[in-house]
């Protein structure tokens, strides 16, 4: 397996959704390779991080005060 | 007929597999849209025992309730509602309008179309993928009119290659985001995503952030599944690699030039 293809199948590794046919060629090709490695621990990195933290948050005290607003005019029928 | 069943324990497995603690787990559990969803067709309408093990099995979305309920008239399972989402709607209308009032608004309109078009939504679609689906255009359509009437749309700006081949291959610090405080960090994250091209951004934001799965993040943004798949790898990739300048090791060796992927 070539890193090119082992990029390809980066996704369905990272989301666990490999075919069981070439988990063990995908896993060879992993041990062999320091930077596929790299390249597989960072990606799933980057997207444990962005799911830690919130990097939108709505103060409560903003959301309170849109939820208000919905409701009142949900109850005026909009 | 089909039934839907929602599979949590499956979910915190994959979870662990990944590296995720028990807090992280919490937090998925607790938020429907990071369940997993699969349907199936009962094996035989005549079997009587078989369907009614199944329908033990299966588990009405709460959601469903709670839009029955106002479509009776009860405007307090409304409330319910949109408590239960706001947040997340506040946050896609962030990535997508990259502007705080333009967000607010956003949720607003979102959540009072949902609520004018209730009849429109089909029982057997999921609340929350519906809901999305009206955020993201609100969106859209915010970005517009700020873009005085030009044509604004998720296909936008894709041409860059920029990231589809991993070219930083030092590795990270451990738990790098340590090494900042939660504004900085918040600030590398927020800039960081916000150098994507529109397209990638929200199908990250969407399927990474939100937790979709890949077949409602196409069906919420009119995507084919494989249009899906190409956009998150690359969204992903690219946004590992601008990372990589404030996470990697700082004392590691630079990867010679010669040494890349094969």
């Amino acid at each position: 397996m070539t890193c090119t293809e082992f990029i390809a199948l980066l996704d369905d590794l990272i989301d666990n959704s490999v075919a069981s046919s070439i988990r063990t060629e995908i896993e060879t090709h992993m041990h062999e390779c320091e930077h596929c490695e790299v390249v597989f621990n960072t990606t799933r990195k980057t997207i444990e991080i962005y799911r830690a933290h919130d990097i939108y948050e709505l103060p409560n005290d903003l959301r309170e005060r849109l939820h208000s607003a919905i409701m009142s005019r949900c109850k005026n029928g909009c | 007929m089909q039934r839907s069943v929602w599979l949590s324990a499956g979910l915190s497995i994959t979870l662990l597999f990944w590296g995720f603690g028990s807090d992280q787990i919490r937090r998925a559990m607790a938020s429907p849209q990071h369940r997993t969803r699969i349907s199936r067709e009962f094996p035989h309408p005549t079997d009587m025992s078989t369907i009614q093990s199944i329908a033990e099995e299966d588990e009405q979305h709460p959601d469903v309730a709670l839009v029955e309920r106002v479509r009776g008239g009860d405007v307090s399972a409304y409330d319910e509602l949109v408590r239960k989402y706001e947040r997340q709607i506040f946050r896609i209308a962030q990535h997508i309008t990259q502007n705080r009032e333009d967000a607010e608004d956003v949720m607003q309109d979102a959540f009072l179309k949902a609520y004018e078009k209730l009849d429109q939504f089909q029982g057997n679609a999921k609340f929350y993928t519906w809901l999305v689906r009206i955020a993201v255009n609100e969106s859209l359509m915010r970005l517009r009119k700020r873009r005085t009437g030009k044509m604004v749309s998720i296909d936008e700006d894709l041409e860059t290659e920029e990231g589809s081949v991993p070219r930083d291959l030092a590795d990270w610090a451990p738990d790098p985001e340590q090494n900042y405080n939660q504004s900085e960090l918040a600030e590398i994250l927020r800039k960081t995503i916000q150098g994507l091209p529109q397209g990638f951004r929200v199908v990250f934001a969407l399927r990474d952030v939100e937790g979709l799965s890949t077949e409602e993040t196409a069906e919420t943004l009119g995507l084919s599944v494989p249009a899906v798949k190409s956009r998150l790898l690359r969204a992903r990739l690219q946004l590992r690699e601008r990372l990589s300048r404030y996470f990697k090791k700082k004392t590691g060796q630079a990867v010679p030039q010669e040494a890349g992927l094969n």
